[in-house]
């Protein structure tokens, strides 16, 4: 089986890697690139802790190979602070207790990114659909709801309160 | 889990991906978004030596009228179904389905091309192709056209009426007349499962009398299901509740459903019923809103 030469920008830097087709995303960004930001949690489809950006949107890391991301870009957890500044999505989950083991926390926050880019000022129900493919197995969620709300807060420069 | 090893191709026309499937015939497998083979893959339920993945086509993504037509290209996302404002506006039973098909990030790459040509009871659009009577067009080599008529596609477990040299490219729906409107709902136990039972209805109402009607069933038999006795029972008549109940009946005794972790057999033959009434009463006030 060949293996296939594929060019992708991860966080703004561009790498060329040579990758055999069955290799994950997942896998190249954990492994390869070395994000582990990233996690897998089900690697079934269904739990989200992979959840990255792809050309801007949200998808399960692990439930794509790393050929098809060939020509794109992606966005990990770790390409989100800039200069040392939390995101403000980051600085949400921090200030309002978004995450307690943190499993979840990298897919919730890179599937929040694309919600808040598409709609800067969701509603509750809008935050839980949006995030209705990404469990978190201690939060009991509500507190992720009030950080993604910080978050919007924030990115339309109002006030926020934890 | 970690698929077996196959020979990866990114054709840039159809011409090109259809001569990698005559190629390669029964070991080729045609990739869109990935979400029903990749788990299949990794699960090694599905082993192809070759994977075409056609993202790299252009022009199979579009959403538009014409000719008489609503004509969706085969790569279209789900994303892009719920979002398209002529379908939220027009066509609101696509909403319905692609809402609750998985979850957002799964319908970024989830294409409705894909979710029919995987041949898959439990799947979604199906019912509502059937309700809306639509019509497969199936790109074959020499670029030659073939149009299948939804009642012929479904063929079997994962087996549909595409050859192993052909490519689902567009997805046509006649436009309905003024005063139609359709529903679709499914029970799912949480967000990501596959229907429980689901129901889609496409109906007209020319002052009350239903002189159009379509229905069709996710998940309750082998194939996706059209409720013909139920259909033939309301064509042509003022929709009275008795009536409605009676439909509702006939497709709740018409269906095969299985005793799962979703619920016992009766309970989905129940659940029809019950699903059916709510999405007739959905589409006719639809209709009526239009
Ligand atoms: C967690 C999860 C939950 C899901 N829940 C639901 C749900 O509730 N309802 C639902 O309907 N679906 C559900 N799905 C399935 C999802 O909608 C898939 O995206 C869809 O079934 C397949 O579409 P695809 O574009 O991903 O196709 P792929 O996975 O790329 O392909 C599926 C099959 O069709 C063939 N194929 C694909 N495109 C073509 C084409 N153009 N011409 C010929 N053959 C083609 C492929 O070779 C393959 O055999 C779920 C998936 C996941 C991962
Ligand atoms: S690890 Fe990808 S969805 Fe769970
Ligand atoms: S914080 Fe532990 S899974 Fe979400």
């Amino acid at each position: 089986m060949s293996k296939k030469s594929i060019t992708l920008k991860a966080n703004g830097a561009e790498h060329n890697v040579i990758v055999e087709p069955r290799l994950l995303l997942v896998h190249l960004i954990r492994e390869v690139l070395n994000l582990t930001g990233t996690h897998i949690g089900c690697d079934t489809s269904n739990c989200g802790a992979c959840t990255i950006l792809l050309n801007g949107k949200s998808v399960k890391s692990c439930t794509l190979f790393a050929v098809q991301a060939n020509g794109k870009e992606i966005t990990t957890i770790e390409g989100l602070a800039q200069g040392g500044q939390l995101h403000p999505l980051q600085e949400g989950f921090k200030e309002c207790h978004g995450l307690q083991c943190g499993f979840c926390t990298p897919g919730m926050i890179m599937r929040s990114c694309e919600l808040l880019a598409n709609n800067p000022d969701p509603t509750e129900e809008e935050i839980r659909w949006g995030i209705s493919g990404n469990l978190c197995r201690c939060t009991g969620y509500n507190n992720i709801v009030k950080a993604v709300q910080y978050a919007a807060n924030k990115m339309k420069g109002e006030a926020v309160t934890a | 889990m970690i698929a077996q090893s196959f020979d990866y191709e990114s054709p840039g026309t159809i011409a090109e991906a259809i001569s990698l499937l005559q190629k390669y015939g029964d070991e080729a497998k045609i990739l869109s978004g990935g979400h029903s083979l990749i788990p299949m893959m990794k699960l090694r339920f599905a082993r192809p030596g070759y994977v075409i993945d056609i993202n790299n086509i252009p022009g199979l993504s579009y959403i538009k009228e014409e000719d008489g037509y609503l004509k969706i290209g085969a790569l279209t996302r789900e994303s892009e179904i719920e979002h398209s404002g002529l379908l939220k506006s027009k066509y609101p039973i696509f909403g319905d389905v692609s809402k609750l098909i998985a979850d957002p990030s799964v319908r970024n790459m989830g294409t409705i091309g894909g979710n029919l040509a995987h041949g898959d009871a439990a799947n979604d659009h199906p019912a509502a192709m059937l309700a809306l009577r639509a019509e497969i067009v199936a790109t074959g080599e020499g670029d030659q056209q073939r149009v299948i008529p939804i009642d012929e596609f479904f063929q079997g477990f994962f087996a549909t009426a595409l050859k192993p040299d052909e490519i689902l490219t567009e997805i046509r729906i006649p436009i309905p007349p003024e005063g139609s409107g359709g529903a679709y709902h499914k029970l799912e136990r949480k967000v990501g499962d596959y229907a429980t039972a689901g129901v889609a209805v496409q109906l007209m109402l020319d002052y009350g009398v239903c002189t159009y009607i379509g229905i069709g069933l996710t998940n309750v038999s082998a194939l996706p299901l059209r409720a013909s006795r139920s259909e033939e029972i309301l064509l042509g008549k003022t929709l009275t509740d008795d009536l409605i109940n009676e439909s509702a009946q006939y497709a709740s005794e018409d269906c095969s459903p299985s005793t799962d972790l979703r619920g016992s057999e009766e309970y989905k033959r129940a659940m029809v019923k019950e699903l059916l009434i709510r999405m007739v009463h959905r589409a006719m006030d639809r209709a009526v809103a239009e």
